[in-house]
């Protein structure tokens, strides 16, 4: 018997509005508790809700992204629960008819195959505040800074089978996301929380199994891990002859296991119904075409060109498609040099590897565009060895910004002059008549180590300048 | 001299010529405030010392040449607009001692035409009731009679204004709330079209259906006060950005050939005899000024309280959670955890007929219920808006009674819950329809006011005014008065 995973995923998307979405508080993360609110935020008599358009817009953004039907009518229902930090005792959410309806989202794998999620629907709500357990002793504090914070909860069919494909389907929401500069996908920050629906079925079986609700996971690294635990703690139950019971499950990394948080067969009836303080959201098609064309090139289809055009291999496209500034570096570089694949390499490799020394973002870095495509340009045209490029590199990392003047400064010219070269070969055949004698004795297997003797002179003799593919034909034909 | 019984254009004249002051109107309304009030508790916040400043105030403004029509005149507001600098409570233990940190939209507009605010009025808690019995601060009396109820929930308003202790009052209107006290209490009163005047800062009850006005003496005070409260507001999504009329301008339109609907079910077997009598005699009036009286039908008008009770609660059941004990508002001694404090605060800070509601409500809403009661209540809800603007097509207002009896006995316990609920049968239709409607006085039945109620095409406040104005060029009911300082 084997079993198979059944997954679907909710996740709640930041949107990067300025103020909230239904009042005038900043959106800002990290401010002093409650310095971000309002009346309204706070639920005093009489307040008001009033749409932030943006938000609007921003998920009409989304809908475009993935390909969906935009809702022309969309509502907003009153989500009615008690809890502290939900001040007004409902949260306004859509519900009846979200803004964003059925859409195919495909989502590149490792392999460069494509897997195509569904999306259910993805709809406006307002975030909750938090609770605050340390702040005061012995007591509960709230911080409402976060109320009201606007979120797209982004909901897919049950179409994951493994957490390879929940981990490419959320690398790829959150490339696409940060492209289109509706979220910052900050997971750390709580820009992207996502919950997963799990069931196990057999092999072969059409029925779905009961499911439970992981939530709020707020890194990659532990998704994996969660729906492996959880999997196997359903299995175990299964395999007993149990059934596993429908509730929302909490995963906790450091005791490695996932917590019942609520059965959700004694939770809330929401009591939803419309929110009669909001008037409907009508979108005309005028509007939608209007944000239409103003998309930026979305990460799948820059990837297929990157791979398509510029000749990278799949897997390079979709590591350089990941986020739009790595994307946008690599074709600015990729353009000046006119080298994509060694543009690539650079991005995949010294770039990246300082990046994740330094624990920085490539937009944080003191690295520019043109400077790195200078670099390859010098490389191609035999100005420096791969090793001096390092050099410059260091140098154009630490903010320097003119590679011709590095190269200048340091000296690092390759001397690639057959008449200084020879002069120097001829100098020490000349001054070394033993080695050369040995040499010329040896086989050709041999001649290939002794000849490091002679090369090794050179380099030192140029100051480490010459071109080595030049000596080291120059030093076969003299020797020879 | 009094002025108590003044309207604003009477007043108006006398600030104009400086034959007084409106630190004197203030002083005067005070006064009265302070003699009458203990046996009508209309008013349960005084803002005494901030009043007279302000009428000085105003007084130097009007030398220093601003004419505003309204500058200077002092008026009171429902307990259910959120003030500044003065509590705001809705009548509920739930918000005892609370002080909004904004005045509500209404209230900054009439401060700024110039209106002194005297103090608030006392209204059925969280405007759920139509008696004014449900106030955590005690009844309000009707002053034609202080064995009696003024109606509800604006009561504190309609009985402050029938007595004089004003010349004005705010008052909102979510099934008949403005206009069957106004009619209680023998004064003028409208309930504007639904996104007329902002709810901004006005304590949510349903938010579909309230909708503040103005309650005064005539029709004329009240275009006047309405041209001041109404328009759009950035704060308020519901509310229309239509341009406001210059109603008190249009008074004198003429109202020749106005085809005025006579719902037969308005005549029906709820309606007292007497009150039945004086309504049909006032449409005779109406008739003398050249209307055309047309016989039409509401036939879903019976389906409006029921319809009305299911909506009502439910949107209430949701508006009321804020009061949670957590951020402001009553907060039970000493809870053990947050279910205690939750079920204790709201337990003990809510009144029997608002936690009846939010019952009421909360079940309505409940997954197992909502097909077979919110949802039917929003389809009868279309219903009878269809019936309405089927009719409003034919004619330009229909009338009819504003409630259907006089004024009742405080604490009479033959009346049910459900008797309480059908004085709103004839006011309802309008609030689900969304249209604007007022009561005029239009008789007296064994020394009790009859109102007349007008409603009118949405957006239509034109056609009710100056129809229910140039009734009173032709009548006396809104001149009278009650002889209070007789019967305390």
């Amino acid at each position: 018997m084997r079993w198979e995973k059944v997954m679907g995923l909710e996740v709640h998307l930041q949107l990067a509005t300025k103020s909230k979405i239904f009042s005038s508080s900043s959106t800002v993360f990290g401010a002093e508790p409650n310095s971000h609110t309002n009346p309204l935020d706070t639920a005093l008599p009489g307040t008001l809700p009033v749409l932030n358009h943006e938000a609007v817009t921003k998920a009409i953004v989304f809908g475009l992204g993935v390909g969906a039907e935009i809702g022309k009518v969309s509502r907003f229902d009153r989500k009615n629960y008690f809890y502290p930090d939900l001040p007004k005792g409902y949260q306004i959410s859509q519900f009846f008819e979200p803004i964003v309806k059925e859409g195919v989202f495909d989502v590149p794998m490792p392999d460069g195959s494509i897997f195509p999620v569904r999306i259910l629907r993805a709809h406006l709500e307002e975030d909750a505040g938090k609770s605050v357990h340390d702040a005061i002793p012995g007591q509960t504090a709230i911080d409402l800074n976060r109320a009201g914070t606007p979120l797209l909860e982004v909901v897919t069919e049950p179409d994951f089978r493994t957490a390879d494909q929940v981990v490419a389907y959320l690398k790829a929401l959150h490339a696409l996301v940060t492209y289109l500069g509706i979220s910052d996908g900050n997971m750390a920050e709580g820009s992207m929380r996502c919950d997963v629906n799990l069931s196990l079925r057999l092999e072969g079986e059409q029925e779905y199994g009961t499911r439970t609700e992981l939530k709020n996971i707020n890194s990659f690294r532990f998704i994996e891990r969660a729906i492996y635990v959880e999997a196997e703690r359903q299995q175990d139950i299964l395999e007993s002859g149990r059934a596993v019971t429908q509730e929302t499950r909490l995963f906790d990394p450091d005791a490695d296991e996932t917590r019942s948080m609520r059965s959700k067969e004694v939770a809330n009836d929401y009591r939803y119904f419309p929110d009669p303080d909001l008037l409907p959201v009508v979108i005309d098609d005028e509007t939608i075409e209007k944000i239409r064309a103003e998309l930026p090139e979305l990460p799948t289809t820059k990837r297929a060109r990157f791979s398509e055009q510029l000749g990278l291999s799949q897997y390079d496209a979709s590591l350089l498609t990941q986020d739009r500034p790595t994307a946008e570096f690599f074709e600015a570089v990729a353009t000046k040099c006119n080298n994509p694949k060694s543009a690539a390499n650079w991005l995949l490799g010294d770039v990246s590897a300082s990046l994740n020394k330094a624990g920085i973002q490539l937009t944080e870095s003191k690295l520019l565009a043109s400077e790195l495509a200078d670099l390859i340009l010098r490389i191609d045209d035999g100005t420096l060895s791969s090793k001096m490029a390092k050099t410059v590199f260091d140098a154009l990392w630490d903010g320097e910004t003119n590679v011709d003047q590095i190269i200048e400064q340091n000296g690092l010219k390759q001397v690639s002059d057959t008449g200084a070269l020879e002069t120097i070969v001829s100098d020490l055949i000349a001054t070394n008549p033993a080695q050369v004698e040995q040499y010329r004795a040896a086989d050709e297997g041999k001649q290939k180590k002794l000849i490091g003797f002679f090369v090794g002179q050179a380099m030192k003799a140029s100051k480490g300048q010459a071109n080595p593919q030049m000596l080291n034909q120059l030093l076969k034909e003299k020797l020879g | 001299m009094t002025f108590c019984y003044e309207t604003i254009e009477g007043m108006r004249g006398k600030l104009a010529s400086g034959a007084i002051s409106s630190v004197e109107l203030t002083r005067e309304s005070i006064d009265r405030i302070t003699d009458l009030n203990p046996s009508l508790n209309a008013v349960i916040t005084v803002n005494e010392e901030r009043a007279l400043d302000a009428a000085a105030k105003a007084d130097v403004a009007r030398r220093e040449g601003n004419s505003s029509p309204l500058l200077g005149i002092p008026m009171l507001h429902k307990d259910i607009f959120c003030t500044q600098n003065m509590p705001t409570t809705c009548a509920s233990k739930m918000l005892e001692g609370f002080v909004a940190p904004y005045d509500a939209t209404v209230v900054k507009r009439l401060n700024s035409a110039g209106m002194i605010t005297l103090g608030k009025c006392n209204m059925d808690e969280f405007a759920m009731g139509s008696s004014n019995e449900t106030s955590h601060f005690g009844a309000c009396k009707n002053p034609w009679d202080t064995a009696r109820v003024p109606g509800g929930s604006s009561g504190g308003s309609a009985s402050a204004v029938a007595a004089g202790l004003a010349p004005l009052a705010t008052g909102t209107d979510t099934g008949g709330s403005i206009r069957q006290p106004a009619a209680l209490c023998g004064i003028t009163g409208l309930k504007p079209t639904y996104g007329r005047v902002s709810r901004y800062g006005m304590i949510a009850f349903a938010s579909s259906m309230d909708q503040a006005g103005p309650m005064a003496r005539t029709a004329e005070d009240c275009a006047l006060v309405l041209e001041a409260m109404a328009g759009a507001d950035p704060l308020d999504s519901t509310c229309s950005d239509q341009v406001v009329p210059a109603y008190s301008s249009h008074l004198g339109d003429c109202v020749q050939g106005m085809r005025v609907g006579v719902p037969k079910e308005f005549f029906a077997n709820d309606l007292n005899s007497a009150v039945a009598e004086t309504i049909e005699a006032s449409l005779k009036e109406l008739e003398k000024l050249g209307a055309k009286l047309v016989d039409v039908s509401l036939p879903s008008t019976s389906l409006g309280v029921s319809t009305y009770y299911v909506i009502a609660p439910a949107e209430a059941s949701a508006n009321l959670s804020r009061y949670d004990g957590v951020r402001y508002g009553y907060r039970c001694d000493n809870p053990s955890n947050l279910q205690d404090l939750y079920l204790r605060s709201r337990t003990e800070g809510f009144g029997e007929e608002v936690k009846r509601r939010i019952l009421i409500g909360a079940f309505t809403l409940s997954a197992a219920s909502y097909d077979q009661y919110f949802m039917k209540a929003q389809q009868v809800r279309r219903l009878i808006s269809q019936e309405y603007e089927d009719v409003l097509s034919k004619v330009d207002v229909i009338a009819g009674p504003s409630a259907p009896n006089t004024a009742f006995a405080l604490n009479d316990s033959s009346k049910s819950i459900t008797d309480m609920y059908m004085e709103d049968v004839f006011t309802i239709g309008a609030n689900l329809a969304g249209l604007p409607a007022m009561s005029v006085p239009a008789g007296i039945v064994e020394g009790l006011p009859v109102g007349m109620q007008l409603i009118g095409r949405r957006f239509g406040e034109v056609d009710l005014l100056r129809l229910a104005h140039q009734f009173q060029q032709r009548t006396t009911w809104h001149t009278l008065t009650p002889t209070m300082e007789e019967r305390h």
